[in-house]
Parts: C-alpha cells; structure tokens; sequence
C-alpha cells in the first residue's frame, strides 16, 4: 500500500540524474511534460534483463525465452491493472501515445470512418491528436470539428458540447490533461455524454497516465493512449487501452510475424488479441522497464503524485502571478503539474535560454500546440513541468530566474 | 549575469530585438520571401525592392525571439545598396560566424552575432532571416529551418 504521505526527499535520491550542476549551478529540471527522469529501479531492470534473460518473446522453447516472454507478458498484466483495464487483451504495447493514437486512426478508422462523418477533438490538442484525424479525414472524406475553449484560463467551453455532438460524430478524441496548458479535462463526463449517442471516445493519456489515478472502466473511454517514458519508463514504449468489444471489430494495422493465426501465400488469419495489432518482434526491454516504473509509482501513490504535481503549479502559478509583466495560461483552480506563462516583450526562447544558463531546464515553443497557440493569438510559451521529485525550493529559484530574466530585458 | 549570456545577448542586439528597423511590409517589394522554424514557431517575411541585381530597399514582419528579430532588423539595414552576389557572399560570412564564432573585420556590427556559436540551439534563430534573404534575392519563396541546416521547401 503506498504511504500516505511519501517521503520525497528520499525518493528525490532515486533519481542520480536530478544530482549535478548545469553551467555552474544546480539542476532544476522542469521539463517533465516533455520527458520525466527514470529511477535507479528502472534503469537496474533494463540491466537485468539484458545481463541475465535477453531473449525473444512467443516464438522459443528454451529456458531465456520463457523468462523473457513471462516477464513481457507479466509487464501487459502489470499495465492492465495500472489502467484497471478487464483484460489483458485490452492492452496493446506501442512505441508511445502517438503510435497508439495512429494504430486506432488507421486500424479502427479505416474501416469505421466515411465521407460525411465528422471527428471531433477539441481545441487543445497536441497534435499527435490532430493530425492523424486530418491525415483519416483525408483519405476518407470525413470532417473535423473542435470542441472550442475559453480564453487563456483554457477550459472547454462545454455549453456548447450538446451541439457539436450530432449523428454526423463518430469520435470523439480529447485530451485528458493538456500539456500546454495543465487543463484536466472531465474525460468521464464527455465519454458518457458520447457514449450516449454511440459515438466512440479516445483520450490520450500522455499527461495523465502516472500523474493521478486513471481507471479507463471509470472513465468509459473506448481508447486510452499513454507513454511510459514521461512516467519514469524508458523512451520508446507505452501502451493503448482498447475496450475489448471495439478492438475484436478492428482489423490489424501492420502485417508480420506475430500477429497471425495462419499464413498461406494468398490468404492469412488473424492471431487473438493483443497479439493481432503487435506485428514482428516487440520492444521487449521497454515493457520490462514500464513495468518497473508503474510498481514504483504505485508505490508512492499516484494520488499522492496529483497533489504534489498540483501544490508545485499551483504555488508556482501564486508565485509568477504576483510578479508584473507575466501573463500565465490555464486554469487557475486544479490542474495538471505544469504552469504556462509569457513575460512582457521576451520570447519565449529567450526566457529558456536564459533560464538554462541558470540551471534551470523549460521548455519553450508551441508545445506541439500550434492551433491553440494562434487561438491564444501567441507564438509560443514557456513551461514549466513538474513532477513528484521537484521541490517547493526549486520553484522559488525558478521565480528567483525569472526576475533575472525581466532586469535582464529590463522588463 | 553569466558571460556567455552577454555574448549571447549583446547590447546591440537588445537594442534592434525592442526597436526593430525596417519592421514593415514594403507595399511596392518585388521580391517577398517567407522563413519559419517550424520547432520553435519563429516566422519571419523578407520584402525587398531589387532594381535588377541590386537591393533598393528592403524590410521584414513576424515574430520570433531577440535573437531572430534583432538578426533580421540588422540584415535589412545591411542588405540596402548590396547586389544578389553581395548577399549571397556575406550570408556564407554569417552562416560560418554563428557556428564557428570567428568574425573577420568586415563584419561591423553582424559581429554581435558571434556568440550565438556558444548556445547551437540558437543559430537557426540567428540564420533564419538570412535564410528567407538569399531566397527573396534569387527570385522569392519559402524557406524552413530543420535542425542545423535549414533547406527550402
């Protein structure tokens, strides 16, 4: 059972990266939206694996085999529980969201998406949740319509769901917190009210998945995508949650080795699922070192990781809110762990540079957002992403930057 | 504040990134060429007034950060009175200024931008309008910044 009330500092110390100095200062890595640090667990794993069982998966009858194949499918059941998914056939390992994301696009769309239907997103998606929609709409002849938001406190402007949901809808894909702007949306409320008129859902997951409870039954999601590498995983793997009925109606996406019952020269049969949408030979260290990452998430207690996440931008929020000249993004109550903000008259490539001369590692641009950065009417913004390792004095030394940044374009 | 950062952000710098020169579309510009990057949303437009191969006036809009907008508003003072051949050469002058850091004498006050060689992640803001330049004398058009080495679309 995780603790009630973790002791980060001790879990700060998991993590070896997070202990250097960057250009003569300590290290304040505020760029978790875009990758998190992967603990000593994580890392030890992936060794174990390859120093002791590396083998392939499914295919061998010797003893490495079996232990790298019962580690990757005990890595499904682990990630299975994670989403409190109903089966293990529900869960399909991809390199990350964006890969799931374009497995259901391509799979699931091929074959269910037709002129006249219409895709709806809302307006502030990452664009790994637009442009495989377009790149559908494309082929298909099917439209996209946007749920829109409201301002730079970027909620959804949910009066006007009712109206956007006609028959015409066939999804609706939406972001569960925005990276751009620590949104949370209300995912199991916009699932039901589509769930209703039988349009199928997908939410991606990327910010969400090891940032706070996620439980894919309660949410009511046909299709839940997430990435292992922003949740202490390793790059290059993360999983799709499909609901079992829908995945059995999809057709496979990739062809090869794996996926099949049977092949003959002109004609093959499908293998049961999951199996039928991972083709050729998997990532395999990758759902080894996922699964490491979620028991250790799981053991600090992913709501205990939610309020963390919450009480840093939240004071970071208070912070730059008290400063002049900074106009921040976003929802002022709960959000995700990340705040976005502008300074007066200096780009956001500036404040990042500046910022990372002082050890201080942002991110700025348009996040992948590009359409909601011309919404908000910016070019860009600079962000700053936490995650459960970060402390309260790291966000005063940010604050400390940021006040370099204005005397240094006397702003 | 920390040296490289003063190299970076020069005084002369500043100064065009807050006041911009030439920061207008010229309504009669024969010549109009468009640079993004696409990575950080930079978006520049080049308007020139070529009188054959030579540069009558020139001028530029958009957004990006100090860096690209004082690189553009220095460019477009610069480029008055040059030939097609001029700018192509001191473009190649520029390119291997920002990435090596070295800036002969002839280099006046782009020499500002020798610092940037410090801080690769921002040579394409550096290069960008050049880049959109070179193209708006050769006759117009789009170019991308990609990495290091932006090409043309």
């Amino acid at each position: 059972m995780p603790s009630s009330s973790p002791d980060w500092s001790a879990l700060r110390a998991d993590f070896p990266i997070l202990d250097q100095q960057v250009h003569g200062h300590p290290l304040v890595y505020f760029d978790n939206a875009a990758t998190s640090q992967k603990p000593r667990a994580v890392v030890d794993a992936l060794v174990r694996y390859y120093e002791r069982d590396n083998a392939n998966v499914h295919r061998g009858i010797h003893e490495l085999s079996n232990r790298s194949t019962n580690a990757f499918e005990a890595a499904r059941e682990r990630t299975r529980k994670f989403l409190n998914a109903c089966s293990t056939e529900e869960i399909i390992f991809t390199r990350g969201t964006t890969e799931g994301i374009n497995l259901i696009a391509n799979a699931w769309g091929g074959k269910f998406i037709k002129a006249g239907d219409v895709i709806l997103l809302t307006e502030m998606e990452h664009h790994s949740n637009i442009v495989p929609w377009q790149m559908l709409a494309e082929r298909t002849g099917a439209k996209l319509r946007y749920v829109p938001i409201t301002g730079d406190e970027g909620l959804l402007d949910l009066d006007k769901l009712d109206s956007l949901l006609t028959p015409e809808v066939k999804l609706f894909a939406m972001v569960h917190i925005s990276n751009a702007l620590g949104t949370l949306n209300p995912v199991a409320d916009l699932c039901a009210r589509a769930r209703r008129l039988g349009i199928t859902t997908l939410v991606d997951g990327a910010q969400s998945a090891g940032h706070m409870m996620v439980d894919v039954q309660a949410i009511g999601c046909d299709f839940y995508a997430f990435s292992g590498h922003k949740i202490c995983g390793p790059t290059g793997i993360g999983a799709l949650y499909g609901r079992k009925e829908v995945l059995e109606n999809t057709p496979p996406w990739h062809g090869g080795g794996e996926m099949i019952a049977t092949v003959d020269y002109f004609k093959s049969t499908w293998n049961t699922l999951p199996h039928k949408f991972e083709a050729g030979t998997p990532d395999i260290s990758g759902p080894i070192g996922l699964h490491a990452a979620l028991d250790y998430l799981d053991a600090i207690g992913r709501e205990n990781i939610f309020r963390h996440d919450l009480e840093m931008a939240s004071y970071a929020y208070q912070r730059l809110s008290e400063l002049k000249g900074v106009r921040l993004f976003g929802p002022k109550g709960e959000r995700g762990g990340l705040v976005s903000f502008l300074l007066d008259d200096v780009h956001a490539h500036d404040v990042v540079t500046i910022a990372d001369r002082y050890g201080v590692a942002l991110r700025g641009g348009h996040h992948c957002t590009q359409p909601l950065m011309k919404k908000l009417g910016v070019p860009s913004t600079a962000r700053a992403s936490f995650y459960f390792y970060n402390t309260k004095a790291e966000v005063d030394r940010f604050i400390e930057v940021v006040r370099e940044i204005q005397k240094f374009f006397g702003t | 504040m920390n040296d490289d950062l003063n190299d970076l952000y020069q005084e002369v710098i500043l100064e065009h990134a807050k006041s911009p020169r030439n920061f207008k579309v010229l309504p009669d510009a024969n010549r109009v060429a468009h640079g993004t990057n696409p990575l950080c949303g930079d978006n520049y437009t080049v308007y020139l007034v070529m009188d054959g191969d030579v540069v009558k006036d020139a001028s530029f809009q958009g957004s990006g950060c100090a860096i690209s907008k004082a690189s553009a508003s220095l460019l477009t003072s610069i480029i008055k009175g040059k030939t097609r051949a001029d700018v192509e050469a001191l473009f190649g002058k520029v390119h291997d200024m920002v990435t090596t850091g070295h800036a002969d004498d002839s280099m006046g006050k782009l020499a500002a931008f020798a610092g940037v060689h410090k801080f690769p992640a921002r040579v394409k803001c550096a290069i960008l309008s050049w880049h959109a330049a070179k193209a708006a004398v050769a006759g117009g058009g789009t170019v991308s910044t990609e990495g290091d080495e932006p090409k043309a679309e």
